[in-house]
């Protein structure tokens, strides 16, 4: 384990700079968390606001505060949409929408993301889609989406986009057969060996053994 | 009298002439305004018929011109004769401008105007050219009270601008608050860091500069006279006793931090380590920019907790209910004064809302660049054992109680107490301290020692219209003692206190008046012979200007006073007077409208409006062309309080259908001019009940307005409601008696 790992263990005083230390050292733009000024704009600007259980302003006000735990855990910037609202209208000019996926992603490498909030879910399958074989297979991408919540479920969902399967079959924009075999990028293994390479940079950066790929 | 010789001029221009039969108003003028000389001219306010006047004034020895043109705030400059008395009759923005211009409304317009001319003349029959009063004080010199920044540099200020100044400061040294301040928040570019207080180099300038004089360990034992001529008693802390002269007052005794040990709910005085603001800058200062230490033990600080608005804001009585509006800025720089000299330090500023107003707000941003942690919450308790405090708090963002249990230092956000002297109104009442104050100026006015107070122990000054005037004029705060402030803001305040002070010696030597009748040359004249002693004159002054003899008879001190006639309002035998405005001048006028006899269904409306604020709405709503009655007859007066309940009487016994006077605001947020005119008139007009009674008449028939000059859209609405008014109550049964 790591040294973020590590500061899991620590006991955080409230309303210390402790936490928000760890954020600045490692959450893409954290150093901004400092800056916010409390007004709540983002809060009242995301179209997403009242399903969040934490608003961005909360959030950093959290992050000042030393929750660590709640904040890492807490299901909040996954609900991000990245619609930039929030950062067109911060008076502070806060980076938001970038430390939302900053956090989540903070939290997914330290493995306290919240297991079964979709949009996490769904970034995993993505990753996992995209990187296998260099392409994204949309059919395996979306019955995996379909079937996630078992096998009843996941035939229902078809069922009721059945329209929209054979639209598409008959407009020629999806192959049954990728199902089966699928199509591959030129060179697999290359894309493998860039993806490897990034994550070692990123993991000396961070100082970090490894980058997390599975949930 | 022999050498009055009077002439009306009746413009034709903006529209009058093709409104208005400028021909019949010209008759008027002659015929029933007896005027020696009437011309009517196509275009008034140009060079030539400027030029008629002037020729007239010369070549005729014209003494008195009526101004039958636009209204007496437009064109003041073309129609300025300085040599001869001036009257003005509104027909532009009075009667063409608020009547719709159709056949229908024809003949009420044309009979609004000939009234205007009938009153023009007639108060121009009562006028004389004001001579300007003879007490004129050539004193010079500026004295100072307090030696403080707001003090110096109100003294620099004015010797820069080529006057003395005395500086009288009660303690051993110059300096004041500022002197006891390790650094004071940035006042320019870039606002990142606190900066060198400053206070040396003033002390130096003052010392290089010739003009001044300090005079330290001393006080005013009494102050009395009247700006130009003022005689201050000074007393040093060995007893010795003597006298200054000075033409001006700057009072500038700054504040008393409020006593922190009020506060039993944050436990101050139960630990060393929970101090006020200013205990905090006597720990940084022993310091001396190294990292401070916790006063318990002296061991290392990890954690600071700032308690903003301590005692301040408060609605529960017990504390200050204001915002002492520095207090968020001296927490933002103490919180540097730790995080400058160790990082590490953890600094929570605890706050509900910070205000950083102006450039502060790049002083905050610094703080959080800096890794100042601030929090949105109320503190309910402090509480402190041997080496740490416990800060209970409501999260006020995450909406949770919260503790933070390892504070080191504790730092208390308590406001100021105004150092304002003996509250004249109460004089046994203490301060917000609980302490019973001591007078500081000493004055030996009848109205009382110190300056009158408006809120919460602050000096009386319109924050917006007039900043630094008192209500003694010649006298003027500056600092915290006017309302809380920071240093900057004190610097800009004395700065603004000493040019006042310098105007003040200027009008005084020319025998002219202050704000806000500035220039002014007329002055209350007295016949004491019919003087019943009664006082109403000395107690209702606003601005403290009249003393008393030993036979109680008033002492006008005409320097000292404002030319708003409330005196001549009060005197209930009308023997208070100015040469160009009297109760024979707005008398006349009254007397001068030809009010129509019951048949004709015309009701009459006089409208004693405001010259400050009610008359130059009328005026704006007329530019705006907005309509109203044409029954009503306005004459300006120069404030509300100057209304003597005679011309109430008089005009209903002339058969006047009702009356409508406009003042302004008063009150806590007053706009009054003159500060408790308005007050004072609807104090007097609350008892007008009496009269009406007497004369068998309905209380309608008088109303009280509170207008403020933005109110251009309501003026008209009012007179028009009030007509309906008088429609339901009636005609006067007054008509035909007068
Ligand atoms: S809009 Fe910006 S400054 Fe305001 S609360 Fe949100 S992040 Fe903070
Ligand atoms: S960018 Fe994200 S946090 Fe910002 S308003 Fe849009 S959804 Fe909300
Ligand atoms: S009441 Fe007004 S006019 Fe009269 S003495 Fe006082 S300031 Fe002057």
């Amino acid at each position: 384990m790591g040294a973020p790992n590590e500061l899991n263990l620590a006991a955080l005083a409230k309303y210390s700079n402790d936490f928000l230390r760890e954020v600045e050292a490692n959450v893409e733009e954290g150093e901004w968390v400092k800056m916010c000024m409390q007004c709540g704009v983002c809060a009242g600007s995301c179209p997403f606001g009242p399903d969040w259980e934490h608003s961005p302003q909360k959030i950093f006000m959290m992050i000042r505060a030393g929750k660590r735990q709640e904040v890492l855990t807490s299901d909040s910037m996954w609900m991000c949409t990245s619609c930039y609202n929030c950062v067109v209208r911060c008076p502070r000019k806060l980076p938001i929408t970038q430390i939302m996926h900053g956090l989540a992603t903070y939290a997914h490498r330290l493995g306290l993301a919240p297991k079964m909030q979709p949009t996490y879910q769904w970034s995993l399958q993505f990753w996992d889609n995209c990187t296998r074989t260099g392409r994204v297979n949309e059919l395996k991408l979306t019955l995996g989406l379909y079937f996630k919540e078992g096998f009843v479920a996941g035939v229902k969902k078809a069922w009721a986009l059945r329209g929209i399967g054979f639209g598409l079959l008959r407009a020629k924009r999806l192959n049954p057969f990728e199902l089966i075999r699928g199509h591959e990028c030129k060179d697999k293994a290359g894309i493998h060996r860039m993806l490897k390479k990034a994550q070692e940079i990123e993991a000396r950066r961070l100082k970090i053994p490894q980058f997390k790929t599975e949930g | 009298m022999a050498d009055l010789k009077t002439a009306a001029y009746v413009c034709g221009g903006c529209g009058i002439a093709e409104r208005l039969d400028t021909g019949q108003l010209a008759l008027i003028a002659e015929r029933e305004g007896k005027m020696n000389l009437v011309r009517r001219h196509p275009f008034l306010c140009s060079a030539e018929g400027v030029a008629q006047i002037q020729g007239d004034i010369d070549a005729e020895g014209v003494t008195h011109v009526a101004i039958a043109a636009c209204s007496r705030r437009a064109k003041t400059e073309a129609f300025q004769f300085p040599a001869v008395a001036v009257s003005r009759a509104n027909l532009r923005e009075g009667v063409i401008w608020v009547r719709p211009a159709n056949d229908e409304a024809r003949e009420a317009t044309q009979e609004m105007a000939g009234d205007y001319v009938r009153m023009a003349c007639a108060e121009l029959k009562n006028m004389k050219l004001p001579s300007g009063h003879a007490e004129t004080g050539r004193n010079r010199r500026v004295l100072v009270v307090g030696g403080g920044v707001s003090g110096m540099t109100a003294a620099l200020e004015a010797a820069r601008a080529g006057y003395a100044a005395l500086i009288v400061e009660k303690g051993a040294a110059l300096g004041g608050w500022a002197s006891k301040l390790h650094r004071r928040t940035p006042f320019r570019e870039p606002f990142h860091d606190p900066v060198d207080t400053g206070v040396a180099g003033l002390i130096e300038a003052i010392e290089a500069e010739p003009r001044i004089k300090v005079h330290l360990n001393t006080t005013l034992t009494q102050t009395g006279g009247a700006p130009g001529r003022f005689s201050v008693r000074l007393t040093n802390a060995s007893g010795v006793s003597w006298v200054e002269d000075a033409g001006a007052i700057v009072q500038a005794t700054g504040f008393t931090p409020y006593d922190a040990s009020r506060l039993t709910e944050f436990s101050y005085g139960s630990s060393p380590n929970i101090v006020d603001q200013a205990g905090l800058e006597e720990l940084a200062r022993a310091a001396g920019g190294r990292a401070l230490r916790r006063p318990s033990d002296g061991g290392s600080v990890k954690k600071v907790v700032f308690v903003q608005c301590a005692g301040q804001r408060d609605d529960s009585g017990r504390h200050l209910p204001f915002c002492s509006g520095h207090c968020c800025g001296t927490s933002i720089k103490q919180a540097m004064y730790f995080k400058d000299a160790d990082p590490a330090v953890n600094t929570v500023v605890i706050y509900t809302d910070l205000r950083t107003p102006g450039s502060g707000e790049d002083f905050y941003r610094s703080a959080q660049a800096k890794g100042v942690t601030f929090t949105k919450g109320t503190v309910t308790g402090v509480e402190a054992n041997d080496r740490q405090c416990r800060v209970s708090f409501r999260d006020l963002i995450l909406a949770e109680d919260a503790v933070i249990a390892d504070a080191d230092i504790v730092v208390l956000a308590t406001g100021q107490v105004p150092n304002s002297g003996v509250d004249i109104e109460q004089p046994e009442r203490q301060d917000a301290n609980g302490v019973q104050p001591i007078s500081i100026l000493n004055l030996s006015y009848r109205q009382g020692k110190d300056l009158p107070q408006l809120r919460h122990g602050f000096s009386d000054s319109h924050f917006i219209c007039f900043p630094y005037e008192t209500r003694r004029t010649g006298i003027y705060t500056a600092g915290p003692v006017r309302r809380p402030m920071d240093i900057a803001q004190a610097t800009e305040d004395a700065t603004g206190a000493a040019l006042k002070a310098i105007q003040a010696i200027e009008n005084a030597q020319l025998g002219r008046a202050a704000h806000p009748r500035s220039g002014d040359l007329s002055y209350p004249i007295v016949r004491l012979e019919g003087c019943t002693q009664c006082k109403r004159c000395t107690v209702e002054c606003p601005f403290g200007a009249i003393d008393e003899d030993e036979r109680t008879y008033p002492v006008f001190n005409e320097s000292r006073c404002r030319r708003c006639g409330t005196c001549m309002g009060a005197c209930p035998v009308r023997v208070i007077s100015f040469e160009n405005y009297s109760v024979d001048t707005v008398g006349a006028q009254i007397k001068a409208v030809e009010i129509p006899d019951e048949s004709e269904a015309k009701p009459r409306i006089l409208v004693l409006a405001c010259e400050n604020d009610a008359y130059p709405a009328l005026d704006m709503a007329a530019m705006q062309r907005r309509d109203y009655s044409a029954f009503v007859r306005v004459i300006p007066v120069r404030c509300l309080g100057s209304v003597n309940a005679i011309w109430v009487t008089d005009a209903l016994n002339g058969g006047w259908d009702g009356i409508m006077l406009m003042g302004c605001k008063h009150g806590d947020d007053y706009q009054c001019h003159f500060v408790k005119g308005s007050e004072l008139a609807s104090v007097r007009m609350s008892k007008i009940d009496d009269t009406l009674k007497q004369l068998a008449l309905e209380s309608e028939r008088v109303a009280t307005y509170e207008v403020a000059i933005t109110d251009l859209a309501r003026v008209p609405q009012l007179i028009d409601d009030y007509i309906k008014v008088i429609e339901r109550i009636g005609l006067s049964p007054m008509k035909g008696f007068a």
